[in-house]
């Protein structure tokens, strides 16, 4: 059996508490030089894409801004658009809602993004329904939590008929025969229950017909909605059995939609740790972990989940002995755990006892571990082993330092991969698609039991 | 003397509709990144203020206020803002100024976009504000219906106009209060008391009106400049109004010098009814231009494509035709009536564009009217307004 490529995107470090501000070699989350070095080192690397997350409203914590993390970012699809001028091969993906959105901007918009990068955009179709998003916007909180894939889904599916209401041929521009476009290029009628629009396009077909679908849910909507339309999934399951388990369920869902399993790339999202030896690279770790969990920071991680305020408990000392409030909640503007709170809280309080964790170290413990640790070679060898053995198809990495959180990787583990004979050492072609393998877009297929 | 602003407004071809049709325009290019960068590049050559980049949520049209079936025309555009992110690297001094409307698009969208522009550009990064009142674009959205582009006449007519600028009134306000609503100095890194953010430094914008409310703060820290500039055209009372609460920059359309000197009194005259304090308003009038060295060459390429469409051209702004020193003589003519400066339409580009940069411009600089190098890096600074004070530092 020949061996699987694997693919490789890059995060940018961004807003939240996995990047690291305090170290001096921290920059600007902001400076257009930061977004620009990232981008050129993931280029370097050969990777497929390059990734920005969104968030249209800045955290809160009991009420107030949350002040302990990085915050302040772009627009995703204009940063976007100017490092399309500093690179010629990097894939280029926007988060973009679809809650706040309206399908014929934003296909408009990932139409340009594509001709304006010959073929490199990627829209990250997430969902969101919370009010305290919405009073940003001109609906405010207008859709109902049940209602978010539906949305989602046919803004998609919209999206797709504007995208296709231009043919590829045309545009004419024949100056001889005076004609420059063909009749009726760009009309398009979509009369829906989320969207009711008819008219004419603004813009042509880009190089790739459709820009590539990523998909970020967990949830079984989640999960089906990527199946069904999307040709990423941006997952969270960083251990070999979560990811196996999830890449067979999710694999196991593309034939109801008439698809190939290799036709969606399921790529999670991981972070890692490099050191001259094993033990180095896992003291580096737990040092960025620690960084990572300040003491404010942990104090604020549990505030989220005991629903209210422990500002007076030390973060050096044991868990709170105050019973959470399972109420409302004090945390607006990050995913929501949807979990029950209690029992998180519970099994806490068993591990801090069991191992005599403070506050600090328990949130260390109980909060996104590095994935990937070790030597170069230890890295690229596990790397290559989640992909070989169907627990994913490639990885999104995310650095904790910005900018230069992705030069070692480029540097001292893609050329391992390469060696393996599992990673290109160029690139294919010139659109992202190319990179994927992935075919010209598909039109729209309902579930097989829809259509009998 | 006082130099002269000189900006130039780039669309499709360029404005005569027939210009895709001109031998020297590779009209399969229009929609790549190469074309836009090489008229940005030109114009930079030229040392010009600023470009401009128009766009909408419709296809370009023969027919004021409803689409047309027209394929002897350029269709087709893309969106702007991400248009003028995309010159931004492969420029370093010009101002880049995307059309972005204000009557279907969110104003938080538009804010952070802008802002992000701001930030690629180094502080280049402007705003024409747009209302659309095209009742084919309301139906691309389904969110509302606007009335076909005739029933806009008469009482009802002016009402809706009234309405959708005191939207786009809002939505400017709205824009400005987010680009203010980080203070400069909001990110501290205070490893001592684990913060990032002061967040006294951070302020909600709490604005309410009839079309939005919104609550803020952006997400985008304040841009370079502070606040990008603001430019908005105009061409009757109710546009200068807008104009003149809210943006930096006002473009007109007069006809002769005559002309622009009752414009620019009614400019003056909004300003006094809106109460604006600070800067006046920056005048520019648009001029659609045809020049060639030859005389008389340029109205005969005029007349060529006015052929080819089967029309003469017919434009909002003045059209000019004749030699680089013809133009020079009439802006330094026309600025008389108290202008700042004028956007410049080619009617072919690049054509025109490239006659603008290395003939216009060197007769201006040989008259002292233009400027001989970029001594400001920012758009602001091009045009000499100051970086401004944060509304919310202010108030505290």
């Amino acid at each position: 059996m020949p061996v699987k490529q694997i693919h490789l995107a890059a995060h940018f470090p961004g807003v939240n508490n996995t990047t690291v501000w305090s170290d001096p070699r921290s920059a600007s989350q902001i400076d257009f030089a930061s977004f620009e070095h990232l981008a050129r080192t993931a280029e370097r690397g050969k990777f497929d894409f390059f990734f920005l997350a969104e968030g249209l409203r800045l955290r809160e914590l009991k009420g107030r801004i949350h002040d302990l993390d990085v915050a302040g970012r772009p627009e995703s699809l204009t940063v976007l658009s100017a490092l399309a001028a500093v690179t010629t091969r990097l894939g280029l993906a926007a988060t973009v809602n679809s809650t706040f959105n309206e399908p014929y901007d934003v296909a408009r918009r990932l139409a340009t993004l594509d001709h304006l990068s010959e073929g490199r955009a990627a829209w990250n179709v997430v969902t969101s329904y919370d009010a305290f998003t919405g009073e940003n916007f001109r609906r405010g909180g207008f859709l109902d939590e049940a209602d978010r894939y539906t949305r989602a889904a046919e803004f998609l599916h919209t999206a797709r008929e504007l995208w296709d209401s231009w043919a590829d041929e045309d545009v004419l521009a024949d100056a001889e025969a005076g004609e420059f476009v063909r009749p009726g290029a760009g009309a398009f009628a979509h009369h829906g229950r989320e969207f009711d629009i008819t008219g004419r396009f603004t813009t042509p077909r880009g190089p790739q017909g459709h820009p590539v679908i990523i998909q970020a849910g967990d949830s079984d909507e989640g999960r089906e909605f990527a199946a069904a339309d999307a040709d990423v999934i941006f997952s969270r399951h960083g251990t070999l059995d979560e990811g196996r388990a999830f890449y067979k369920d999710v694999k196991s869902r593309l034939a109801r939609y008439g698809r190939r399993p290799d036709e969606l790339k399921i790529l999670p999202a991981v972070t890692y740790v490099l050191g001259d030896t094993d033990e180095d690279a896992a003291e580096r770790a737990l040092e960025i972990r620690r960084a990572q969990v300040s003491p404010q920071n942990a104090i604020a991680y549990l505030e989220g989940f005991w629903g209210r305020d422990l500002s007076a408990y030390d973060p050096d000392g044991p868990l709170p002995d105050v019973e959470p409030d399972l109420g409302e909640g004090v945390s607006k503007g990050r995913a929501q755990f949807r979990g029950d709170r209690g029992e998180v809280v519970r099994r806490w309080r068993a591990l801090a006892a069991e191992r005599g964790l403070s506050i600090r170290e328990l949130v260390v413990e109980a909060t996104g571990r590095q994935t990937f640790i070790g030597t170069p070679r230890t890295v690229a060898d596990r790397i290559d082993e989640f992909v070989q053995t169907d627990a994913a198809d490639g990885f999104i990495f995310v650095p904790h330092l910005t900018p230069g959180g992705l030069d070692d990787l480029v540097d001292h583990v893609v050329p391992l991969l390469q060696e393996k004979g599992v990673f290109r050492t160029d690139y294919s072609g010139p659109t992202l698609r190319d990179h994927l393998g992935l075919t010209a877009p598909r039109v729209r297929r309902a579930p097989e039991e829809a259509a009998s | 003397m006082t130099h002269l602003h000189l900006a130039v407004a780039l669309d499709g071809a360029g404005w005569h509709p027939a210009a895709w049709r001109d031998p020297s325009v590779r009209p399969g290019g229009l929609f790549g990144a190469r074309h836009w960068t090489g008229l940005a590049a030109e114009a930079e050559r030229g040392l010009l203020d600023f470009l401009t980049i128009e766009d909408a949520f419709g296809l370009q049209s023969s027919r004021p206020g409803e689409p047309d079936d027209r394929t002897d025309q350029v269709r087709g555009r893309l969106d702007a803002v991400l248009l003028a992110a995309r010159i931004a690297p492969a420029t370093s001094h010009i101002g880049l100024v995307p059309t972005a409307g204000t009557t279907h698009n969110e104003p938080f969208h538009v804010a952070i976009g802008i802002a992000s522009l701001d930030y690629a550009s180094h502080g280049r990064a402007g705003w024409r504000p747009q209302v659309a009142a095209r009742a084919a674009d309301a139906a691309h959205f389904g969110r509302r219906v606007l009335p076909p582009l005739d029933a806009l006449r008469g009482p009802r007519g002016r009402e809706l106009v009234a309405e959708l600028f005191g939207e786009a009134a809002d939505a400017v306000e709205v824009v400005r209060r987010l680009w203010d609503s980080w203070e400069d100095d909001a990110e501290i890194r205070d490893a001592a008391t684990g913060r990032f953010l002061d967040r006294d430094k951070l302020h909600y914008i709490d604005f309410e009106g009839p079309h939005f409310s919104v609550r803020g703060p952006s997400i985008t820290p304040r841009p370079p400049q502070g606040q990008p500039l603001v430019a908005a055209l105009a061409h009757d009372v109710v546009p200068y109004e807008f104009a003149a609460r809210g943006a930096d920059v006002v473009f007109i359309t007069p006809h002769s010098r005559a002309d622009a000197v009752t414009v620019v009194a009614q400019v003056r005259e909004a300003e006094r009814t809106v109460g604006r304090t600070g800067e006046p308003l920056k005048v520019f009038a648009d001029l659609v231009v045809f020049a060639d060295a030859a005389p008389g060459a340029a109205a005969a390429r005029k007349a060529r494509l006015d052929d080819l469409d089967g029309a003469v051209l017919v434009s909002d702004a003045d059209i000019f035709t004749g030699t680089p020193e013809e133009l020079a003589d009439l802006l330094l003519d026309w600025r008389q009536a108290g202008l700042d400066g004028f956007r410049l339409r080619p009617g072919v580009l690049p054509a025109d564009l490239v006659t603008i940069s290395r003939d216009l411009v060197p007769i201006l600089q040989r008259r002292e009217a233009f400027r001989t190098v970029y001594d400001t890096s920012t758009l602001r600074g091009h045009l000499g307004l100051a970086r401004p004070v944060n509304r919310y530092s202010a108030a505290r």
